[in-house]
């Protein structure tokens, strides 16, 4: 057992958590209060290999091994989030291509990330389909070498700035989770419109919308595996990214606690910085704790995945855990700030906001919550 | 070009630096450790000359087998290899400068870029030691006409530029009250000053290509030189604690205090 | 008789750089601890024009080398000269002011006569053979006494540390040698003088420096400076955002300066701008938020807006003339 981060996992962390301070944070109130979408700043991540860092290096991306992205996810979220979000969408986005992806589809549909800005989205949930995926309404409908793709999504993120979309689809509603099938839906096809941007609470420089797919036209050669695999297809990925958005929270909960470390040495009641009041040290520790925690539980999960082992129990656990704890985490920095914390001049509301989609997003705390429950019972 | 630059291991400016009571040394303990901010600035620099004359950049620390982190930062940024000056204790830049010069010696480059001064002893003296120990020309300070916010900066365009020959570089220097610029043969020394550059970040890619480019290891033993100090510290403080100020409640009180009390004015 | 050998400096303009000044008292506070005597030398095409200010300083010697190669400074020609100078005297100590000159010349000067050097130097400790140097390290955050062990010992003095040499000191014997030029690698080219009424941010007495707070505005810092003449500083955050040049930054990475009064307006005081002014001998700090650290290191804290303090400051100052 190694609790220790290597040198290049040192490095790694340092060249995101530069990025993160030095061009995130300056931006991060603006386009939280805008809620526009953070080209610049992407476009920074583009250039620094941050997004597209799970493509493996052959097919031009960085190939960074699951626990290397968890430390990066980590700085990424302690930046801004909303900003992680949309910069992690396209791995999810692509996740399916690389681990279920023939050669030719990974040539094909993977290296050109590399060669200039260019957003890749997800699209699993559905008005009616969100964690009960076998719900799925989207049909896709075969005709000679193609596909006909008929259906909705919604929750999309980067949707509204994507160049590709990886689509699951049922080729027979009858078969339930077994009609699912994963296609990968290039530019901008006819039959295929972007709604508007959603207004959320939270992470709000990460840009949501919903997409509509009439008589969209896939050629049989963008099938991600066989018919009837999307479902597998789709929770190997969510095991993948899983530990990702674990990160995220532990991300929003660091930067939480820093805030309320440094405001609670300044800010004096009572003659004494409020430091010195047990009340608040306790709740200090408390979110000190159970960051570290969360982020341990993760770098488990990601570590399983790098073992080559099923992880779906943990990343379950690290999600569920660190979700939850960063939205307290986040919660009780609003309290040691007070009256301030509530104030949107002050870094930490902004936290409690993009702390509450974790516990949404991704399978929510309480699905994961059933997952965990059956991988017991198993 | 070959252009061998300097990557100091340095604690992180950032840092609080506290004094260890009996005065020995600094409190290592919980302190952050970076590349000296003025060589990464030449690492930059080395970079963009290279970037548009061809050739190689070389960076090279001097210290145990932790500047290792150093060099690989300065090879994630671009470098192409490296040299290990490995060794452990206390140098002075006599020694430092004295090594540099082998190292140099022994790679020949067109030009050595260091920064003006690491931020941890604050001497100022290597770069121009090591030019008159090769007998080269030096420009310290190096600096820019064009502002950091600039179009230059934004392409990277390299502010040491070469001559219409090719044999010499001209640098424009930050000095008192102004800018001078100087025309120095190559091979030369150089220095950086902090408005030379905006260094770029070390990217993903990079940092795991720099996993495989190679870092050559050498002693001050296997370079000869005698590394002995000449520099004896004796002792180290902090400075005086500031005593505890106060809070004037107005324009006025603050005039009367720094007139009468202060007599500053 | 152990040498002290001080280097002075001529600006652009043919006037002593002031620091030379600073560097001579500084050279006569060694030469009373080692028991030595005090040499000033200055090379340039007509050094003569400042002998007359060199000669009361309370030298014993001034060495003047003329050369129309020397007209433009450039270390590669005044090193060897100076280092000829110094083996001939036998120079014990060679020293200067740390201005950019200095700075890029006396290492040179070290590196030629094979000795150690101590830069920045901020007092003189110890007598006869044992002399030894007060110096700042990490940006003034530590302070070192060093000893230097070569026969010869250089060093460049902090300016703002020692008191300027007054004038009316005696005579000292003034000396013209003809320096031996060196052929150079390194052409001058030319020098952009940076039109600034205001003095240098390294060798003002006083110093006014703006942060976040201002918002970039520095119209009312301006005001200020020129109604002390004042140098203007800012923190690196208002470089790094843009509002005012790099080269204004005090700080760590940036300008160390130790005025007589240093006033931060709109600054919150991070360690990194801390240790680029904490020397200064008075320090004043105006800042709406009460709880900034720039109140634990001022002398005189105002809890207040800076565009309301800064005009009302200046009417007052105006006042006292």
């Amino acid at each position: 057992m190694e609790f220790q981060l290597t040198e290049d996992q040192r490095a790694l962390q340092q060249a995101a958590r530069k990025y993160a301070r030095e061009v995130v944070r300056p931006k991060a109130a603006h386009y939280d209060e805008t809620a526009t979408f953070p080209r610049d700043l992407l476009q920074t991540a583009f250039e620094l290999g941050l997004l597209n860092m799970a493509i493996p290096a052959e097919y031009g991306g960085v190939g960074l091994s699951h626990l290397d992205q968890t430390i990066v996810a980590e700085e990424l979220s302690w930046g801004c989030a909303g900003v992680a979000t949309s910069i992690i969408a396209n791995d999810l986005a692509n996740l399916p291509i690389i681990l279920h992806g023939t050669e030719e589809q990974k040539q094909r549909l993977l290296g050109h990330f590399a060669e200039r800005l260019k957003f890749a989205s997800f699209c699993l949930t559905e008005p009616e389909a969100g964690s009960d995926v076998a719900g799925m309404q989207t049909t896709a409908r075969r005709e000679g070498d193609e596909y006909v793709i008929n259906g909705a999504k919604c929750f999309i993120t980067n949707g509204g700035h994507a160049e590709q979309y990886t689509v699951f689809a049922t080729v027979d509603k009858a078969k339930k989770h077994k009609g699912i099938t994963c296609f990968v839906v290039e530019g901008r096809p006819k039959g295929l419109t972007v709604s508007k941007h959603e207004n959320k609470m939270g992470q709000r420089a990460s840009d949501t919308v919903s997409l509509t797919f009439e008589d969209v036209r896939v050629p049989v050669k963008n099938r991600i595996g066989e018919e009837g695999q999307g479902f597998a297809v789709a929770m190997a990925t969510l095991d993948n990214s899983r530990p990702l958005t674990a990160m995220f929270s532990v991300g929003i909960a660091r930067a939480a606690l820093e805030h309320s470390m440094e405001y609670s040495s300044q800010r004096k009641t009572f003659g004494k910085p409020i430091i010195e009041h047990q009340a608040i040290q306790f709740m200090i520790a408390d979110m000190a704790m159970n960051t570290h925690a969360a982020r341990m539980l993760t770098y488990e999960s990601a570590w399983l995945l790098d073992q080559g082992q099923r992880n779906t129990l943990q990343s379950s656990y690290a999600k569920c855990f660190a979700a939850d704890m960063a939205m307290k985490v986040a919660t009780d920095a609003v309290q040691v700030y007070g009256g301030y914390g509530y104030i949107k001049e002050y870094p930490v509301e902004k936290l409690m906001r993009d702390a509450k989609l974790i516990q949404v997003y991704e399978g929510t705390s309480q699905v994961q919550r059933l997952v965990i429950a059956r991988e017991l019972f198993k | 070009m070959k252009i061998l630059v300097t990557a100091k291991r340095v604690e992180d400016p950032e840092s609080k630096i506290k004094v260890k009571p009996d005065g020995t040394g600094i409190v290592q303990e919980g302190l952050k450790y970076k590349i000296n901010p003025f060589d990464e600035i030449g690492v930059e620099e080395g970079l963009r000359l290279v970037a548009k004359h061809q050739g190689e950049v070389v960076v090279v620390s001097i210290g145990g087998k932790e500047v290792q982190e150093q060099l690989r930062h300065a090879l994630a940024m671009g470098a192409h290899r490296a040299v290990w000056v490995n060794h452990t204790g206390p140098l002075d830049q006599l020694a430092i400068a004295g090594l540099l010069q082998k190292v140099t010696e022994k790679e020949k480059p067109d030009l050595v870029i260091l920064g003006k001064q690491s931020i941890d002893d604050d001497q100022n003296q290597v770069g121009q030691y090591l030019a008159e120990f090769l007998g080269w020309g030096q420009a310290t300070f190096a600096s820019k006409v064009e502002s950091l916010e600039s179009e230059q900066e934004k392409n990277k365009v390299p502010a040491v530029t070469l001559t219409a020959d090719g044999k010499a570089v001209r640098v424009v220097r930050e000095v008192d009250n102004g800018l001078a610029t100087l025309e120095c043969q190559l091979p030369a020394v150089v220095t950086t000053d902090l408005r030379l550059n905006q260094p770029r970040y070390a990217s993903l890619p990079g940092i795991m290509k720099a996993k495989s480019k190679p870092i050559e290891e050498l002693t001050p033993a296997k370079l000869g030189v005698d590394v002995t100090p000449a520099i004896q510290v004796l002792k180290l403080s902090s400075p005086p604690a500031r005593k505890a100020g106060i809070k004037v409640p107005d324009v006025a009180a603050l005039v009367d205090k720094l007139h009468n009390e202060a007599k500053v004015v | 008789m152990p040498i002290v050998l001080i280097v002075a400096e001529q600006q652009p303009d043919g006037n002593l750089r002031k620091a030379s000044l600073n560097a001579i008292s500084a050279g006569k506070q060694l030469a009373d601890k080692a028991g030595a005597e005090l040499h000033l030398v200055l090379l340039g095409k007509e050094p003569a024009k400042v002998a007359d200010e060199l000669k009361g300083s309370g030298a014993k010697a001034v060495h003047l080398g003329a050369a129309a190669e020397l007209e433009h400074y450039l270390a590669e020609t005044y090193a060897p000269a100076i280092a000829a100078l110094a083996q001939e005297l036998k120079a014990d100590y060679v020293g200067m002011a740390s201005t950019a000159q200095g700075k890029d010349l006396m290492p040179r000067v070290a590196a030629r006569l094979k000795s150690a050097m101590a830069t920045d130097i901020t007092a003189i400790n110890g007598s006869g053979a044992d002399v030894t140097f007060t110096r700042p390290m990490w940006a003034g955050n530590v302070f070192a006494e060093v000893k230097l062990t070569t026969p010869v010992k250089v060093f460049t003095v902090r300016a703002t540390e020692f008191a300027a040499a007054a004038g009316g000191q005696g005579a000292a014997e003034v000396k013209t040698f003809a320096p031996k030029v060196e052929a150079s690698k390194t052409k001058f080219v030319e020098f952009k003088e940076v039109k600034s009424a205001r003095p240098e941010l390294t060798e003002a007495r006083v110093v006014i420096s703006g942060g976040r707070g201002t918002k970039g505005d520095f119209k009312e810092i301006e005001a200020l400076a020129d109604e002390l003449g004042a140098a203007v500083g800012a923190s690196r955050a208002v470089c790094d955002a843009g509002w005012v040049p790099n080269d204004l930054q005090v700080g760590q990475t940036g300008k160390v300066v130790a005025p007589a009064l240093y006033i931060a307006a709109g600054i919150s005081g991070a360690i990194q701008h801390l240790a680029g002014m904490k020397s200064s001998k008075t320090i004043v700090a105006i800042n709406k938020d009460a709880e900034a650290p720039i109140f634990q290191v001022a002398d005189y804290g105002i809890v207040a807006d800076l565009f309301k303090v800064l005009p009302e400051l200046r009417q007052e100052l105006a006042k006292l003339k």
